[in-house]
């Protein structure tokens, strides 16, 4: 399990918007190319040095894939990252003002505290 | 010596420019009640006339992140670019610059380090809506130069609440030994209950109005005592997955000082989450 790496999944698309459309529009696919050319840079590095040990489990790579954000609440996924980016990318479909958040917070109600552990 | 001029302590809504600024059909109605209560906050900075401020707030992820995480940082840059893409994309914010005073930032991170806080520098350092929204209800004009100070409020491990209460109390002290005869604001933002992205978000009003309650009396009579005593990183999940927050909000009460009690203090109750307003000015410093 790697709640890192699910998290720099969520950070580096929502800090690209090409990133944020390709996500929306093509979720598994998107995951399977991140996962495979980007898990495994170092974000401050330029050069092609990289790590070589970051893989999805098989249970992050599906919620991912799925665009399943009570999912990745539940796996400890940073809840603000999660936020950010899924209200880049469904916040457009609801007509009322914060449409989407209150549609996220209903998905997520099951949820009592203590809420899943979100430290990396 | 430098005289520190304020302290001021706030929420930072990143709503606030767009609520603020919109017309017609696209205002909200709280619009005018919350612009017309910055504007008497910002008054309160005004008549403290600074020269230089010192801004105290958290990077969201954005120039910060897990592969690299300080738990104090302080800018030491002659300029910041200010505002990211996803902050003007969620929240309308614009593109911001404000020069910075290195010399104070030197002060501060050769004095800290000296008394005992291990802090992290950043020469190149673009900050986020934590800072930029003080700048925008309480100094538009964006005209002083700044030092930026971050804390992680947002990636566990944190430090515990009385090193952030420390950490206040140093930068005071550090800010009151500047050797330049210039008024400085200390002026730090941080949220009362909150949540984000869990099942208690954008509710009615914040998700803990006892909690908040609370908080504000913390902070209004400088009860650092009680706070401390109320308040654990493990407690703070409680009010909100966002309240950690709070500790921020600490580390101002650490500035103003055990048992001073807020020169300025208001709130509004937004949806989302309660809006807090707090100055003093320490003695002497009043303008």
């Amino acid at each position: 399990m790697s709640r890192y790496l699910l998290n720099k999944f969520l950070y580096t698309v929502d800090r690209d918007p090409e990133l944020v459309e390709r996500y929306r529009a093509d979720p598994r696919g998107t995951v399977e190319w991140w996962e495979a050319e980007r898990a495994n840079v170092i974000l401050n590095v330029l050069t092609g040095e990289k790590s070589s040990w970051l893989v999805f489990d098989d249970v992050e790579r599906e919620a991912l894939a799925t665009h399943d954000y009570p999912k990745l609440f539940k796996l400890g996924a940073h809840p603000f990252l999660s936020l950010t980016l899924f209200i880049a990318m469904f916040e457009r479909d609801y007509a009322e003002p914060l449409g989407f958040q209150l549609e996220y917070a209903r998905r997520l109600s099951h949820f009592t505290l203590p809420y899943p552990d979100i430290s990396t | 010596m430098a005289t520190i001029a304020a302290v001021i302590a706030s929420t930072h809504h990143p709503f606030y420019y767009r609520a603020s600024t919109s017309t017609g059909a696209d205002r909200p109605p709280f619009a005018d009640e919350w612009v017309a209560k910055i504007t008497a906050f910002r008054e309160t900075l005004t008549r403290a006339n600074p020269d230089v401020l010192v801004l105290v707030g958290s990077d969201h992820f954005h120039q910060l992140w897990l592969d690299n995480m300080p738990q104090f940082l302080v800018g030491k840059a002659p300029s910041y670019d200010a505002n990211w893409y996803n902050e003007e994309r969620e929240f309308g914010l614009p593109r911001l610059f404000f020069k910075g005073d290195e010399n104070l930032s030197a002060h501060i991170l050769r004095t800290g380090l000296d008394a005992g806080f291990d802090l992290a520098f950043s020469n190149e350092l673009r900050i986020d809506h934590s800072v930029t929204c003080p700048m925008i209800t309480l100094r538009p004009e964006c005209d002083l130069p700044i030092v930026p100070i971050y804390t992680n409020i947002f990636a566990p491990p944190l430090p515990q609440p009385k090193r952030y209460v420390q950490l206040g109390q140093m930068i005071r002290d550090v800010v009151a030994s500047w050797p330049e005869n210039l008024r400085v604001a200390i002026i730090g933002t941080g949220h009362l209950s909150l949540e984000l992205g869990g099942p208690r978000q954008f509710g009615p009003h914040g998700p803990d109005p006892e909690f908040d309650r609370k908080a504000v009396e913390w902070i209004a009579t400088g009860d650092i005592e009680k706070a401390l005593g109320e308040v654990s990183l493990e407690s703070l999940w409680e009010p909100g997955n966002a309240t950690h927050g709070f500790l921020d909000f600490m580390l101002m009460m650490g500035v103003a000082g055990a048992g001073e009690k807020a020169d300025y203090t208001d709130t509004l109750d937004l949806f989302h989450t309660m809006e807090a307003y707090f100055t003093w000015y320490p003695k002497g410093g009043q303008a």
